[in-house]
């Protein structure tokens, strides 16, 4: 503990900082992909259309019974040869590992941030869906203004304590040599022969983070329900 | 897609540096997988309901470190606790433990991840066996109480036989996660079964054939932790209480 060098990572904090933006960018997108096409395949899931819920079932399942680690690799394989298929070009297309994290996070989400969404939708009443269609309303009418926007405030914290989870799950970009915040500080660790300081550093900040992130969604929750009391 | 060259053979050839066939790496992979998951599993049920108990309890410090706990391993990223027991923990320990974990004990990578598994696992754990014991309604303890037990006797009589029941189902999702989180541990060196499917297209370039299969094993994985905490579930029920009275 002695020689514990404070120094290499006062030195590499540019560095670790550009890491960070990018967990963070993979962060939001992810969420922002994940609860928009998210509600879209929850709505798929819940449909009367047969089909359509099948397919969406089954998307969830699947994705819900695989590691990520795994989904990485499948697209991290997949991405380029289907590039190659729509752009119709002779060679596979190389994408940089950082897009392709970026869409497979993404679809990943999509699947538990959609099992949220499905929840919230059918914890609203049925009263007020069948209300919404006595006044004429279409489905998409109904969806947008009566059941979505009070869906949507129930399930806040759960949405936020999922964008937690997938906050510290992005980590896992280190399986493809992605410089995120892990990635910035294991180049650093290997570089400089100094593991210890870089990765304790790492799990002291990813422990800030997250920790600090879930006081708030606790005390966002509290406010809620009392108010819906 | 039309340049890709099929072949489901793939996995009755023998791989290139010789030997072996490339189904038995990924059964070797999935052997791995489910020895990691049980092993942590086990543990993590032991020091998840510790913790979980613990966290309930009146005694005011014991329940902070329950807390403490909890907070400390839910919040750091798996991969990164893995790498602070690999890598970060010898060099923090006294010389001889240190090198002892570095040179000597058996299956580094395997018992790394279990440990780290464990602990990483045993925090949901913890959580759920508090919201568990906190969803009885309080009388219960109270009564056991009053008829003289004392403060264990009502945990292991009364309070914990019916949060276990009430927790399964979250439990459930737990079981089938340490599987799918064991995958994680590839990061420190341990050939489980996403490992050996990475390694297998690498070796192959027949990423579908491959990746499709793992994927397959995975959800025969999934299903079957399902239906074994299903069936627990429908084994243990009381009659009267949460679905038992079918």
């Amino acid at each position: 503990m002695g020689d514990f060098d404070f120094d290499v990572i006062q030195r590499s904090l540019p560095y670790l900082w550009k890491g960070m933006q990018y967990t963070l960018t993979l962060t939001l997108t992810a969420m922002t992909g994940g609860i928009f096409f998210g509600t879209f395949l929850a709505m798929a899931k819940l449909s009367v259309i047969s089909p359509l819920s099948i397919v969406a079932s089954a998307y969830v399942n699947l994705m819900r019974s695989i590691p990520l680690v795994l989904v990485i690799f499948w697209f991290y394989f997949l991405v380029p040869l289907l590039l190659q298929g729509l752009t119709g070009a002779t060679e596979p297309v190389p994408v940089g590992s950082d897009q392709t994290a970026l869409i497979s996070f993404t679809l990943f989400e999509i699947a538990f941030y959609c099992e949220i969404i499905r929840a919230g939708i059918q914890s609203i009443p049925q009263g007020q869906v069948s209300a919404g269609k006595a006044v004429g309303f279409t489905y998409a009418q109904l969806m947008f203004y009566i059941v979505l926007p009070q869906a949507f405030r129930n399930m806040i914290p759960l949405l936020l304590t999922q964008t937690i989870v997938l906050f510290q799950d992005t980590s896992l970009v280190y399986v493809i040599s992605v410089t995120d915040f892990l990635g910035a500080a294991a180049k650093v660790a290997q570089r400089d022969s100094r593991l210890v300081e870089m990765y304790s550093f790492v799990a002291v900040i990813y422990f800030l983070i997250s920790f600090t992130l879930s006081q708030i969604v606790r005390r966002l929750q509290l406010k809620i329900s009392i108010a819906t009391r | 897609m039309g340049k890709y060259n099929w072949n489901w053979n793939i996995f009755f050839e023998e791989v290139a540096t010789g030997g072996e066939k490339y189904y038995q790496w990924l059964l070797s992979g999935l052997g791995w997988t489910v020895a990691t998951a049980l092993c942590a599993w086990v543990i993590a049920l032991i020091l998840g309901f510790l913790v979980g108990v613990i966290r309930t309890t009146p005694i005011k410090w014991l329940s902070i470190a329950g807390d403490a706990y909890v907070e400390l391993f839910r919040n750091i990223p798996l991969i990164v606790q893995m790498f602070l027991w690999f890598f970060v923990l010898p060099d923090l320990l006294p010389q001889a433990a240190g090198d002892w974990l570095k040179q000597d004990m058996p299956l580094p990578e395997f018992t790394t991840a279990v440990v780290s598994l464990a602990f990483f696992t045993s925090s949901r754990v913890a959580e759920q066996v508090k919201t568990g014991i906190l969803a009885l309604p309080r009388g219960q303890r109270n009564a056991g109480l009053a008829v003289g037990f004392t403060l264990p006797q009502v945990y292991r009589y009364v309070l914990l036989p019916m949060a276990f029941r009430i927790i399964i189902p979250p439990l459930t999702s737990e079981f089938m996660n340490v599987f799918k989180n064991s995958s994680v541990a590839l990061t420190i060196g341990l050939l489980e079964l996403t490992a050996q499917a990475r390694q297998m297209n690498e070796y192959t370039f027949q990423g579908f054939e491959t990746f499709t299969i793992a994927t397959v094993l995975y959800v025969i994985v999934s299903f079957t932790a399902n239906r074994l905490m299903a069936s627990i579930e429908y084994r243990v029920r009381v009659p009267g209480y949460i679905g038992g009275g079918r």
